[in-house]
């Protein structure tokens, strides 16, 4: 992952090996819907900088080609031109000169709403229909590009910088080009787009390297002291996968049910066996995200045996308290959503948890209030801290003071959150439809 | 003899898949002990269902035999970072799996509290 770093050495080794390539991919959703919502990365300009300069100065003095995936956190078309601006410094400063491509991926609403009145949304299991009201909502857009884009852009470009696309397509896209069995590209790709998360035992990120052959690949990794064994290589398929044999690209699908593995030396894997079916239909993957409001959080702790008793009905009764109060000075319920995460009962689980009970001797609360201006949410968590640290039980008669809160103030803003809103896949004109490319010379 | 999940797989982990659904890796590194747990039916849709109280039908389950695993997937409460959710990576979320119990003297039946 761009910005999570990898030996200089490694990337060195890679390239005495005879590497074709440097791919790296820089987003994910890992970090929630931030990076799509603000344009802005989770990994710092300066880890990223350092990342794509050791990067950009190998591949440029190899003269090989260069594949950055999912730009800038989570290639929209704020996180793209961010990256552009990162790539264009370290070129200046390096004295680099490449043909660089830049494609982008964010799709405008107008046009997901011609997707979607032509019948060619559908949605991802566990998801509903899309409509016009939640295309409206998105503050940004992307497409899931596979490998076509790039294999278009890899004709005319040494550096590609790629909006959001599939994480395997970043490495499947130039052996694609070269003819190699879809299966073994789409398979080496998908092994790579981690990195060494693929290593029997991985200390820091690093790289690795994958070899093609014409009915096998061997992958590799770069650090010495790493080593692939044929169950890590084999359990690889399994990370972040619903499903561990059938791997969905836009152009079909990679199944990893028969695939061989077998180790050609103490630290690298040999692969076989995997099948590419081709999709009856391409279908890219879109992702959206939308202001869920403004939220201010309150963290107090309880320590009381007597609360901790009656922690679901002490709850319950400043829940009705506070609904009563704001009853009378916000009005409308529809502004505002209150939630209390217990931690020392279901705070890391909530509805999965299934203990859902105090154990221990003391919780902490953590309230968050939602609501639709900052303002609002901060003073309705105002009016929650101070009704909940009196709030009674039965058993002490006089006022007490039940939570301690660890801050003062004891609310905090957040300021926006957002929400992950689109799970869909579209049938777009072609592969390359929805994704413009930007040529120019660095 | 009896043992727990936690003491006989190298790796229980959790982790979101996509910012909907949540995935579970149970890996082993010895084969025998893995077919075991596997033939007993120790992790299941049903057990899975029941531990997470989701409806079998959105329970998807694999064994996957060249990694020694057995993997389950379920879509989330939430979607990953949104207003309730609670564990942004799901990397916290496979406590309830540990205490599944193995039987690892031959293959009799796995006792599920």
């Amino acid at each position: 992952m761009l910005g999570s770093g990898f030996r200089e050495e490694s990337i060195a080794r890679g390239l005495e090996l005879g590497a074709r390539l440097i791919g790296c991919d820089s987003g994910t959703t890992d970090f929630g819907p931030g990076p799509l919502a603000t344009g802005r990365s989770q990994f710092s300009r300066e880890a990223i900088r350092r990342d794509t300069e050791v990067i950009l100065t190998s591949a440029c003095r190899a003269g090989i080609p260069v594949v950055i995936g999912s730009a800038g956190g989570a290639g929209g078309d704020l996180n793209l031109s961010w990256m552009h601006e990162i790539v264009w410094d370290i070129a200046r400063e390096n004295g680099l000169h490449f043909n660089l491509a830049l494609i982008h991926a964010e799709q405008s609403r107008r046009s997901v709403k011609q997707l979607l009145a032509e019948g060619r949304v559908m949605p991802l299991p566990a998801a509903t229909p899309l409509t016009d009201e939640a295309i409206d909502q998105s503050l940004h857009i992307v497409a899931m590009m596979g490998a076509e884009p790039i294999m278009a852009a890899l004709d005319e470009a040494q550096v590609i910088v790629a909006g959001r696309a599939s994480d395997a397509a970043i490495y499947a896209a130039l052996p694609l080009k070269a003819g190699y069995d879809p299966a073994l590209c789409w398979h080496a790709g998908k092994i790579l787009e981690c990195g060494a998360a693929a290593v029997a035992q991985r200390a820091a990120p690093d790289s690795m390297l994958a070899v093609l052959h014409e009915d096998s690949f061997d992958v590799m990794p770069m650090r010495e002291d790493y080593r692939c064994t044929t169950q890590s290589i084999a359990s690889h398929t399994l990370y972040e996968n619903a499903n561990p044999f059938r791997l969905a690209e836009p152009s079909g699908t990679l199944v990893t049910q028969h695939s061989r593995y077998a180790a050609v030396s103490d630290r690298a894997v040999r692969v076989d066996g995997s099948v590419f079916e081709p999709a009856d239909r391409y279908r890219v993957k879109l992702e959206g995200a939308r202001l869920a409001g403004f939220s201010t959080i309150v963290p107090g702790g309880i320590r009381d045996p007597l609360i901790l008793g009656q922690l679901d009905s002490w709850l319950g009764r400043l829940n009705e308290n506070l609904r009563e109060r704001l009853g009378r000075t916000v009005g409308d319920e529809a502004r505002y959503q209150i939630e209390a995460r217990v931690y020392g009962r279901n705070g890391v689980m909530g509805s999965l948890e299934p203990r859902p009970w105090v154990e221990g001797h003391e919780v902490m609360v953590l309230w968050d209030v939602i609501s639709d201006s900052q303002e609002l949410a901060h003073s309705i968590a105002t009016s929650l801290s101070h009704m909940a640290v009196h709030n009674p039980i039965p058993e002490w008669h006089g006022l007490i003071s039940g939570v301690a809160f660890p801050f003062a103030p004891s609310e905090i803003d957040r300021g926006p959150v957002y929400e992950f809103h689109l799970n869909h896949l579209a049938s777009p004109d072609s592969p390359t439809s929805l994704f413009r490319t930007e040529l120019e010379a660095v | 003899m009896r043992k727990t999940l936690a003491e006989t797989a190298k790796l229980i982990r959790s982790k979101n898949a996509g910012p909907f659904w949540l995935t579970f890796d149970v890996m082993f590194d010895d084969e025998t002990v893995y077919r075991r747990v596997r033939d007993q039916g120790v992790l299941t849709v049903e057990v899975v269902s029941r531990l997470y109280a989701v409806p079998p039908d959105q329970v998807l389950l694999f064994t996957v035999d060249n990694a020694l695993a057995i993997k389950a997937s379920i879509p989330r409460p939430q979607s990953s970072g949104s207003a309730l959710d609670t564990d942004v990576f799901g990397g916290q979320q496979y406590a309830p799996l540990l205490d599944l119990s193995v039987e690892l003297d031959g293959q009799g039946e796995a006792a599920r509290h």
